[in-house]
């Protein structure tokens, strides 16, 4: 498998995730921030641009957009959960390797309940299921911080990014469902006048929502920067993004 | 036969292209892209993984995984990584230059969704080992092709006056939506 060299590499490779690793290194992190970091200020898709596979291809529909992520959730939350009780029996050398096992573990558990529970959505969902497994947020996670961590504080992170997944997959989905097809979880919205823009929910709607997505939280962030000396400062590396 | 296979090539590399219709290998897509010196290394190092990759799900699913279904996901990633890891000493026994030339990007490889991808999709459509091997020539030469083009694109927006505002990721997505868009163009080609 990768070697410890490469797999901080790759962490350290996603834009924005840095100051995610920062932040942890100084060890100054409250329960509280552990858990909102995720969710909002280092949202693994729309900061640190992880997980866009799934972010991309299954959010067509509202629906579709939630059962990943809520399965993605479950294997966050088991694969952290499991990696900080085992931090200590697992070897330095071959610990990339004993993640990724666990986080297949857990994917193909959510895999076979999703075919029990929801056919129809997990025939829509696909493949993307089971590469649910090289979603580079997982094995993010668990590499900067269950890794690390004791039990409590990880289960928190994972609880508090993968809601962070939840709200931006919901976010993408209900954007491209709305305009790609008139409706909300199937519910039409805008009524039968509504001439409906398939592009939205095709492959190249996928990349203009969330480039859209990104271009709206640029403009806000340089609009808030603009008035910085009045706003109290985040306190982790809030300012040095917005350099950036 | 023969034509099947082309059409399979054909269809990976245009039709259902990797990056820009299924969305996979998107971190290199995003991360490598800025030059297209680099964007064409990574395209090599792609194929040739997505080509090694592809015999090995046809022999797992020829004469392992029937006896054991529920393996498929485990036993893919685990010998598509252990696998990379062999070609990685391998190519820095055998040749050093070309080691060099592919540097950190075999190792970065293991991670990205598309190699995992491929065996899944090959398996899901029920790929032989010659589907299997056009299957992952067009699709690794799919994923070059729209490197190599989203990477030229790169070097002029680099020249080019754009807002500070859309600097950044938010215009390389857009970028990349246009270029979905033009290789919708492709689903003309698909027979009846």
């Amino acid at each position: 498998m990768t070697g410890p060299e490469n797999a901080t590499e790759l962490v350290r490779h996603a834009p924005g995730a840095h100051e995610g690793g920062a932040a942890l290194l100084g060890g100054t992190t409250t329960p509280t921030q552990d858990f909102l970091r995720g969710v909002w200020e280092e949202n693994p898709v729309l900061v640190q641009m992880l997980g866009l596979c799934p972010a991309l291809a299954v959010t067509n529909t509202v629906a579709n957009s939630l059962a990943m992520g809520l399965a993605t959730f479950f294997v966050l939350t088991g694969s952290s959960l499991l990696v900080s009780t085992f931090k200590n029996l697992i070897p330095k050398e071959v610990r990339i390797a004993s993640f990724i096992l666990i986080i297949a573990t857990f994917v193909t558990i959510a895999d076979m309940t999703l075919a029990a529970v929801v056919p129809e959505i997990h025939k829509a969902l696909g493949a993307f299921i089971a590469l649910i497994v090289v979603n580079c947020m997982i094995l993010g996670r668990q590499e900067a911080f269950a890794s690390k961590r004791p039990i409590g504080r990880s289960l928190l992170d994972a609880v508090g990014t993968g809601f962070g997944f939840i709200i931006a997959m919901v976010m993408m989905g209900s954007i491209r469902e709305l305009l790609g097809n008139g409706s909300l979880l199937g519910y039409s919205v805008f009524g039968p006048s509504f001439e409906p823009w398939i592009i939205m929910i095709l492959p190249p709607g996928g990349f203009l929502t969330l480039g859209i997505i990104l271009l709206g939280f640029g403009w806000w962030r340089g609009r808030k920067a603009a008035e910085v000396p009045r706003v109290r400062r985040w306190p982790h590396g809030v300012a040095s993004r917005r350099a950036a | 036969m023969s034509s099947d296979l082309f059409w399979i090539l054909i269809s990976a590399m245009l039709v259902n292209n990797f990056t820009l219709h299924l969305f996979l290998g998107l971190c290199p897509f995003m991360g490598v892209s800025a030059k297209i010196a680099t964007a064409l290394r990574m395209g090599a190092a792609n194929i040739f993984v997505l080509v090694i990759t592809s015999l090995v799900a046809s022999f797992l699913n020829a004469y392992v995984l029937p006896h054991a279904p529920y393996l498929r996901l485990i036993s893919f990633i685990v010998v598509i990584a252990s696998l990379v890891q062999i070609v990685e000493m391998t190519i820095k026994k055998v040749s050093p230059t070309l080691f060099r030339e592919l540097g950190i990007y075999l190792p970065l490889i293991t991670t990205n969704c598309a190699i995992l991808g491929l065996a899944i999709f090959q398996t899901n459509r029920g790929y032989g080992f010659l589907e299997g091997l056009a299957f992952a020539l067009g699709a690794g030469l799919g994923l070059t092709l729209a490197l190599v083009l989203m990477a030229s694109i790169r070097e002029r927006a680099e020249l080019a006056d754009i807002p500070a505002l859309a600097k950044g990721m938010g215009l390389v997505l857009i970028i990349a939506g246009s270029l979905s868009l033009a290789f919708m163009g492709f689903a003309g080609l698909s027979t009846p």
